[in-house]
């Protein structure tokens, strides 16, 4: 086991060398740089600029080295924690990343307990009871939830949070409170401003969910272990639990490593129609405006998690079910 | 329900008939079907996939699929308990006395012990849990429990392979730890259903001589279920011949090999290979089985049968009469010579 795991880990770094390299390449592809148009926006605006001023721009971000130098000050500041310097925003991407991660971790974090909350038991319970009559409504409210549009759901709940609770929302804050130090208010307020995105960016994983939960459970219910077990006396209900319920959840574990990426790309256009200040719309901005510090550090953060996190599940795959530790 | 009587049979199966609603339709997978085994007798059930062998056995211990229903019939069973015979047609499929059946009393082999166990629990703990449903026990004594019962089952290094999981067993120890887990409440009657047909040809014969073996030195009965009659030859001392969720004929071993009665049975004699007449022509039997959602009329067997003996076969159901002392069969030819 502990071989196994050294052995990924070590994999891993040659993976994420690789990716770091295509990533650099892949935010240099575009003509131009992010100078050039920056530029072209002030003298738009009649602003001269001075070829020195000019110079030290582009000296400041590197822009005058070969590629490969470029591309090593980079993720040497990186492995140092200096993410380099975004001009859009005329910070370092240090800042502009931690304080937004932390909100898109509590989001995410929301909506995912929410989605288990909601789709773990109505799973179990359509698999247990199929073509029951809350079977069907929860196939029903299921299916409704996948073919609603979640920014939809957004607006619906942003109108109705307004008319009945009429609090101003979008954000995660009402406008008081924006700026304000914690306290207790504050904390009261941002409660009350989360449920929306939790519920909306939880909704579609939760149809979803549903019925993964309830066609994995099924799948194993007509297992022959199970007509073993009933065979043996076992209680119908401990029998669920300690045997098909157990295995149907190992496909749920291997969904942990996409969950990693998914907190910083994920629902970038519910963060937009609500106005969150979560990493999305960030991410999406930088990629527009071709923003290579911020862009390359989001993309290679996304990457670094979707390996740990397909590292973490393989882990977990393998402590839960022993066909994969003994391959 | 319950009655005192110990002379009487270990299991008495009676008319036993099932029904299974589904959406397509009703299927009849059981149709009558009646059989009887004594304490420590071994019986063979044989008959072609899809007569209802696997059924049978599951309509014993209540494990039926879902929306199957028992809709007719009687399987009086005397139980290790109290000696008490109790229906088990008619008991609640949930209730705590049929579970302490299960197992404790009636237990299973199935065919495939690849997917019959558990793919992320040990051997150890699939055979202490039965152990301590129905005998409970500290876990040390259970564990010394698992390690006798693979020793008994001819498992060696019992200690380390208590601690494998199925797929790390060969396919002969992994039906040899199924056996293992069948007889750790010590059942009064062992349900083999197909036990050996997963197997390897080699491994075959060692795991029947293991079953028989333990059969006659625990004293258990035994309900053989195949659809290969090579198989009982050697292990079972009555046979039942199943047709379409019905027993067509019955008999002692020998009887059944050496003067087959029904047609049917003939027919599934002159398709096996044997050691006798590996050169022969095998002669698969003619046409296909009737599908179980429409039932032919009259004897069952007509609509493959090459030795009709009129229009009765069609319409009117043979009664099961006896051919010879101890041996039964339900065929017109029978009833004939008697009339
Ligand atoms: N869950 C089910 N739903 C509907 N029909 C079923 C179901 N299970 C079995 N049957 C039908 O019941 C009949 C008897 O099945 P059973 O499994 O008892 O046959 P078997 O004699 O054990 O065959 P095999 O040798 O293939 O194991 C078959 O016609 C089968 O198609
Ligand atoms: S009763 Fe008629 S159809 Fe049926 S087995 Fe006998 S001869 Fe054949
Ligand atoms: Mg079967």
């Amino acid at each position: 086991m502990l071989n196994y795991i050294i052995r990924r880990v070590l994999l891993m770094i040659p993976t994420l060398v690789a990716i770091s390299v295509l990533i650099f390449i892949i935010i240099q592809l575009p003509p131009g740089d992010i100078i050039t148009s920056r530029l072209q926006e002030l003298q738009a605006e009649g602003q001269d600029i001075s070829e020195e001023q000019i110079e030290a721009l582009r000296a400041r971000y590197n822009l005058n080295d070969p590629l490969h130098i470029q591309y090593f000050k980079w993720i040497g500041g990186i492995l140092v924690g200096n993410m380099g310097y975004s001009v859009m925003y005329g910070q370092s991407v240090n800042n502009l990343i931690w304080e937004r991660l932390g909100f898109t971790l509590l989001i995410t974090f929301s909506a995912t307990l929410l989605t288990w909350l909601i789709a773990f038991p109505v799973g179990v319970y359509s698999a247990l009871r199929q073509y029951s009559v809350l079977d069907y409504a929860a196939t029903l409210m299921a299916f409704v939830g996948l073919a609603t549009p979640n920014f939809l759901l957004a607006l619906v709940l942003m109108y109705l949070g307004y008319e009945w609770f009429g609090i101003a929302v979008g954000g995660l804050f009402s406008p008081e409170y924006a700026s304000a130090d914690w306290s207790m208010g504050k904390l009261g307020d941002l409660l009350a401003h989360l449920w929306i995105p939790a519920v909306v960016i939880g909704m579609g994983g939760t149809a979803g969910m549903v019925r993964i939960m309830r066609a994995n459970l099924l799948d194993e219910l007509g297992k022959p272990y199970v007509t073993t077990a009933l065979a043996k006396g076992l209680h119908p209900i401990r029998l669920v639990i300690k045997y098909p319920l157990r295995i149907a959840l190992n496909p749920f574990i291997s969904t942990v490593g996409w969950m990693l990426p998914h907190l910083i790309s994920g629902a970038a256009i519910i963060a937009v129609v609500l106005s969150l200040p979560t990493t999305g719309p960030l991410l999406l901005d930088s990629l527009k405006n071709q923003d290579m510090y911020l862009a390359g550090s989001f993309l290679l953060m996304l990457s670094a998690l979707t390996v740990i996190g397909t590292l973490l599940s393989d882990i977990l795959l393998a402590i839960t079910d022993p066909r994969i530790r003994y391959e | 329900m319950s009655t005192e009587a110990t002379d009487a049979p270990l299991i008495d199966v009676e008319n036993l008939s099932v029904v299974i609603d589904r959406d397509e339709g009703v299927v009849r997978p059981l149709n009558g079907v009646s059989f009887r085994i004594d304490a420590g007798q071994a019986v063979g059930i044989v008959g072609e996939s899809g007569c209802g062998k696997t059924m049978t056995s599951n309509a014993l211990l209540r494990i039926l699929p879902p929306g199957a229903k028992i809709t007719s019939g009687h399987i009086r069973y005397r139980r290790k308990l109290d000696e008490q015979v109790v229906d088990l047609a008619t008991i609640d499929s949930g209730s705590a006395e049929m579970r302490q059946i299960r197992g404790g009393d009636i237990s299973m082999i199935f065919q495939e012990p690849m997917t019959a166990f558990s793919p992320v629990h040990t051997i150890h703990n699939q055979i202490a849990e039965m152990i301590q449903l129905h005998d409970p026990m500290d876990d040390q004594a259970a564990r010394r429990r698992v390690v006798e019962l693979l020793d008994l089952v001819g498992i060696s290094g019992p200690d380390e392979r208590a601690d494998d999981y199925a797929f790390q067993l060969s396919g002969g120890m992994r039906q040899r730890a199924m056996i293992a887990m069948a007889l750790a409440s010590k059942p009064r009657l062992l349900i083999a259903d197909e036990p050996t047909t997963a197997l390897d040809v080699t491994v075959q014969a060692r795991v029947l001589k293991l079953i028989q073996r333990l059969q006659r030195e625990l004293g258990l009965a035994l309900m053989l279920i195949t659809h290969d009659l090579g198989v009982i030859a050697h292990t079972v001392e009555y046979v039942y011949v199943m047709y379409l969720g019905q027993v067509i004929e019955e008999g002692p071993v020998v009887e059944i090999f050496d003067n087959p009665a029904h047609p049917y049975t003939q027919a599934l004699l002159h398709s096996i290979p044997s050691l006798t007449n590996k050169d022969k022509r095998l002669e698969p039997i003619e046409g296909s089985v009737p599908s179980a959602f429409a039932l032919p009329t009259g004897c069952p067997f007509h609509t493959r049968c090459t030795k009709q003996v009129g229009d009765k076969c069609k319409r009117q159901m043979p009664a099961h009469v006896e051919v010879s002392k101890g041996h039964y069969a339900s065929c017109f030819i029978h009833t004939e010579e008697g009339s």
